[in-house]
């Protein structure tokens, strides 16, 4: 027996997890994904490319995997966040005494509990390769906070991208740029390879930023400079995902 | 916190309010570019009944429905739901109403029950509650054997009284429905007219759309005609049958002869054609009386059958 109320977020966040967990999609995004591109990166290209990175491969592409799976996870929010518009869902909410914006949050809530899911299981894979982190506690505090925030903006940049999509598979396009993103970063190589303009983004790029911190977070080796860069990105850019989900929302809701 | 909690029964209305019509529309007008959707509506619905918004596609039937249940605002004229403001309590108006669209915003992952008990828990309702609600309801729309299968399993006509289902956890005192049965079987569709009319006894006023004669005539205690952004008729179903109504007799003679003749509903006539008929020696086969139709009244009052309306689509919403 239970006549507790639940916040209306966590209402719609409990919605989108249950939603997921029945989605085959989603479900091998979380889970098989990662567990098959760690295995394949390792086995396929580690032993060629441990001189590459200058060490053990599997040390040096963990950070990298954990980042692309949470990625791609995350941008699966685009289609639920799109679905939600154009299948009349949020029309319903609009017509109940309900905060119909809760609906983003349940979205984004569920996405960064699934995609630290799949950062889990990357990370088990990974130990199971030969990943071997020296992080102290406070740095391994570090590592669950900035792959948090990662996540986080990475979604709320889906939703927007759902929210100003025109069908479902312009909002399921976003999935190829949580795909490409980290390919064009240091996150499988590092940079020096690259030709000259792709070398000059991926090293400046919020993904590059991003895995380079965790690994020096992971080896106990951690960059300010980096770290730091890679903060003022997440929060710029999760702070203007917010404004923009906010504001398409709006429109969307009134369309 | 300062929403209050859905009530499971419908309100009582304070006794000011008490001589207020459910619905009070007056001179709502809406312009989208140059196109007038909805030119100078007015009319009222008293509570408890069961009101049917007839007209074809283009009509601004849905929009003027997207206006009373506080989704888009008209650009003059004004609405009151049992005496609020569409505009000015939307909040309020939003927990006296259910709506129920044209598709079925249900979660086709989640089963039934599940659909239910989120709308339950989404209106505060706590975990034992939104699931007594939601049984009581998958047993009213008699989707009981189907509640834990998921949506995306359900056929179409159960999707929307599922749909339905889930407007009314809350028990609002007015429903809308926009086009209930629209593109749907005619099985799935008398299913959902013994739903309304079982919601209807129960003292709800539902204010329903619809492009179908036959259902504003089965359903509806009275029917606004809306043509062209305007409402063109009202009326009892008998009403407009009867103000295009010409009562018409069908004799056929031994001979083969058929004679039709317009009454205007006066026996008198009839008995004047027999007599003569019989003074000339000729024999009546057969006499039938034939009662104008919504459809005769429809035509008559917009110049068109709905079939042949003008398509002009609504704007995308």
């Amino acid at each position: 027996m239970s006549t507790a109320t639940l916040p209306t977020e966590l209402v719609f966040a409990k919605r989108s997890i249950t939603r997921s967990l029945r989605d085959l999609d989603s479900l091998v995004t979380a889970v098989v994904a990662p567990v098959a591109i760690m295995v394949l990166f390792v086995t396929v290209f580690g032993a060629a490319l441990d001189s590459t990175v200058g060490g053990s491969y599997t040390d040096y592409v963990t950070p990298g995997v954990m980042l692309l799976c949470a990625g791609f996870g995350a941008a699966l929010t685009a289609t639920s966040v799109h679905t939600d518009v154009s299948k009349g869902f949020v029309q319903r909410l609009r017509t109940m005494p309900v905060r119909a914006s809760g609906v983003i949050f349940g979205h984004v809530l569920a996405s960064v509990l699934r995609n630290l899911a799949s950062i889990v299981i990357v990370l088990l894979v990974a130990v199971a390769l030969g990943f071997r982190p020296t992080a102290t506690p406070l740095e391994w505090l570090g590592i669950v906070g900035l792959l948090t925030a990662y996540v986080l903006v990475f979604t709320l940049i889906a939703a927007a991208w759902g929210l100003a999509s025109k069908s479902v598979e312009s909002a399921g396009m976003f999935s190829f740029i949580a795909l490409f993103l980290p390919y064009l970063s240091t996150a499988f190589m590092p940079a020096d390879n690259l030709p000259g303009f792709l070398r000059g983004f991926a090293e400046h790029q919020p993904v590059t930023l991003v895995t380079d911190a965790l690994r020096g977070l992971a080896t106990s080796v951690p960059d300010s400079t980096t770290l730091t860069r890679s903060l003022l990105w997440l929060v710029g850019l999760g702070v203007g995902a917010t404004l923009l989900t906010a504001r398409l929302f709006d429109r969307a809701a009134r369309s | 916190m300062t929403r209050s909690s859905p009530q499971l029964t419908p309100p009582l209305i304070d006794p000011s309010a008490a001589a207020q019509p459910a619905l009070a529309v007056s001179g709502i007008r809406k312009r989208y570019g140059d196109r007038e959707v909805l030119r100078d509506v007015t009319f009222a619905v008293p509570e408890g009944e069961v009101f049917a918004l007839l007209g074809p596609n283009g009509a601004g039937k849905t929009t003027l429905i997207r206006i009373l249940t506080t989704l888009v605002r008209a650009d003059g004229g004004t609405a009151r739901l049992l005496g609020h403001d569409v505009v000015r309590d939307r909040a309020r108006v939003r927990e006296l109403i259910s709506v129920t669209g044209q598709y079925a915003s249900v979660d086709e992952e989640l089963t039934g029950r599940e659909n239910l008990v989120v709308v339950g828990r989404l209106l505060r309702l706590g975990k034992t509650a939104a699931l007594r609600r939601a049984d009581e309801l998958l047993e009213e729309f008699d989707l009981t054997t189907a509640a834990h299968r998921r949506v995306g399993h359900y056929s179409g006509g159960m999707r929307r009284r599922l749909d339905l289902a889930a407007s009314l956890v809350a028990s609002p005192p007015l429903i809308f429905l926009d086009e209930p049965t629209t593109g749907m079987d005619t099985r799935s569709r008398a299913a959902l007219w013994n739903v309304v009319t079982r919601l209807a006894r129960g003292g709800r006023t539902i204010i329903l759309t619809t492009q179908y004669l036959e259902e504003a005539d089965v359903l509806a205690d009275r029917i606004a005609v809306l043509d062209g952004g305007a409402i063109v008729a009202s009326g009892t179903a008998a009403e407009l049958k009867r103000r295009v109504g010409r009562e018409t007799v069908e004799l056929v003679l031994d001979d083969g002869t058929v004679i039709r003749s317009v009454t205007d509903g006066n026996p008198e006539r009839v008995r004047l054609l027999l007599n003569r008929l019989h003074s000339e020696g000729r024999h009546v086969r057969t006499l039938t009386v034939q009662n104008p139709t919504l459809d005769d009244a429809f035509l008559a009052l917009t110049g068109h059958t709905s079939a042949t309306a003008p398509t002009d689509k609504e704007p995308a919403r």
